[in-house]
């Protein structure tokens, strides 16, 4: 092909750059919106309750996102350090998905049943109650604002919309489920939420088992809100 | 390869076939233009004699890119990369990472279990035992206990000599496998407001002989119909159930005139979460000992 012609023709110049970068996406990304791995939830990944709902749109509205993390890689330093490596599959459900980029905090994937809600909630009031060295910003007006429950129901309708499989019962029921919740009873049941789901613990040879198996399965949830 | 990750056989075909082509198509682009006779211009002409040259690559560019291409290839053969084709060397993220950890676990499980199988005490004095257990105790319960392991307010201090639910080593066991739910019910409702004032001084001041008697009197008369079944008529607490001591000078959740007064106004609830599935029995087992030997250890 004679270089002038490319040259001189501007759209064809165009519309050959456009099929050339195109192949890197074509190649990487369109087939994982075809694999099951990426597109079907992990095994035992559990439906968010309304208050998890809840607290799932005060996370994202407080931008935890931009201070923590919610993807353990697959390396083995995190794996010991916080749980099982995170899976695509976990995020199906999640819109947006909440994997973040940094890591100022802690990741927070395998957060709960590691504290109790009431460790919780005097770490959001003021973390250095707990925490002397941390250098989180307190969010102590959580308490003062309360859960509306219609909001709630709305906000499972869209994600319904989405692709969540919230029944017709679980969204009318968002209401009453919230029922006096303040948004800090939400946050921490959100966080108390974020943990392995418990089918997804990998066939591993058995000196890890036990703790791969250990933070899937992680204990049971601690205490009540208070 | 797990099953999920199993790309259908159009999917696999259509990366394999596009990325073969892809670098088929670099070469041929980049041999159909090495063959370009020196010499020629492309009769672009600036500022009146500065004209741009048609000269074939340079040979070291040529080979350099060549050598991408061999690059390629043979990443392709070895590694993952071609839709479900594996590689030669089977690797994966996964796996790698599963092979490390099999030998951390495996170094540490040595170290471990050999220590773990000694008796607590023996370990508390321990050098080795105890800066494993150090580690173990800044990783999982510095959060709550503080790294100095003083407790804060709510959270209970593991270095002095009180213990609310006992310190020998199988109660410490206990309180880090099982962990531990503690509830002080809310009296709101069940006292009547003149005696409230009178059962807080009470309270505080146990052991105070400046606290005037017929305050005592009175608040004493109403511990024993509220308090006493739980908290003890000598105000002692119960450690087999984790009912604190209120004659002694700590208070889990703050000795104010204020805070007791909320503790017997609205109740506590504390929550001690289990670690039996977050850590191995060898590492409860350190932590234990590193524990004990805080309080009990001069």
């Amino acid at each position: 092909m004679k270089h002038e012609i490319l040259e001189k023709n501007v759209v064809l110049l165009a519309v050959l750059i456009l099929a050339a970068i195109s192949i890197g996406g074509l190649v990487e990304i369109v087939p994982l919106m075809n694999q099951k791995a990426a597109t079907q939830p992990s095994p035992g990944l559990a439906l968010r309750t309304p208050l998890e709902v809840a607290g799932r749109d005060v996370y994202i509205r407080e931008g935890c996102y931009n201070c923590h993390s919610q993807m353990v890689r697959s390396l083995h330093e995190e794996v010991m350090r916080y749980g099982p490596a995170g899976q695509a599959g976990e995020s199906v459900w999640d819109h947006p998905f909440q994997w973040g980029s940094k890591r100022t905090g802690p990741d927070l994937s395998r957060i709960g049943g590691r504290y109790s809600d009431d460790w919780h909630r005097i770490h959001l009031n003021n973390p250095r109650d707990v925490v002397p060295e941390s250098n989180m910003p307190a969010y102590h007006w959580l308490t003062e604002q309360a859960v509306d429950g219609e909001e709630v129901a709305a906000m499972m309708r869209a994600l319904r919309l989405a692709g969540v499989p919230f029944s017709e019962q679980d969204i009318v029921g968002a209401p009453e489920a919230v029922a006096g919740k303040n948004q800090m009873n939400a946050l921490i049941a959100y966080l108390q939420s974020l943990r392995a789901p418990k089918a997804a613990a990998p066939a591993t040879p058995a000196a890890t088992t036990q703790r791969t198996a250990a933070a899937a399965a992680a204990g049971p949830a601690t205490g009540e809100q208070p | 390869m797990n099953m999920l990750e199993q790309l259908s056989g159009f999917w696999h075909w259509f990366i394999v076939l596009l990325t073969l082509v892809s670098i088929a198509g670099c070469l041929w682009l980049l041999f159909a233009n090495a063959k370009a006779p020196g010499g020629s211009d492309t009769g672009h002409v600036w500022d009146e004699d500065l004209r741009e040259y048609n000269n074939p690559l340079p040979r070291w560019w040529l080979v350099l890119f060549v050598l991408t291409v061999v690059f390629a290839l043979g990443y392709l053969a070895f590694y993952p990369g071609l839709g479900n084709f594996g590689g030669r060397l089977q690797w994966s993220s996964d796996g790698q990472m599963q092979q490390q950890l099999a030998q951390v676990e495996q170094a540490r499980n040595q170290r471990y279990v050999a220590l773990a199988s000694r008796p607590i005490p023996a370990n508390a004095v321990d050098p080795e035992a105890r800066a494993l257990g150090r580690g173990l105790f800044m990783a999982n319960c510095a959060g709550c206990h503080g790294a100095d392991a003083r407790g804060a307010l709510g959270f209970p201090n593991l270095a002095d000599k009180d213990w609310l639910y006992g310190g020998d080593p199988e109660a410490i066991l206990a309180s880090i496998r099982d962990g531990r739910a503690g509830q002080m019910p809310n009296f709101n409702a069940m006292l009547k407001a003149e005696v409230v004032d009178d059962l807080v001084r009470t309270v505080r001041g146990w052991s105070d002989p400046a606290l005037p008697a017929e305050v005592r009197a009175r608040g004493m008369k109403q511990y024993a119909y509220t308090c006493a079944a739980c908290h003890g008529p000598e105000g002692r607490g119960n450690p087999a159930i984790g009912i604190p001591n209120l004659a002694d000078a700590t208070w889990l959740h703050g000795g104010s005139y204020e805070s007791v007064r909320q503790s017997i106004l609205f109740g506590r609830r504390s929550n001690m979460p289990a670690h039996r599935d977050l850590l191995s029995d060898a590492e409860i087992h350190l932590l234990a000992a590193y524990v004990y030997g805080l309080a009990e250890v001069p």
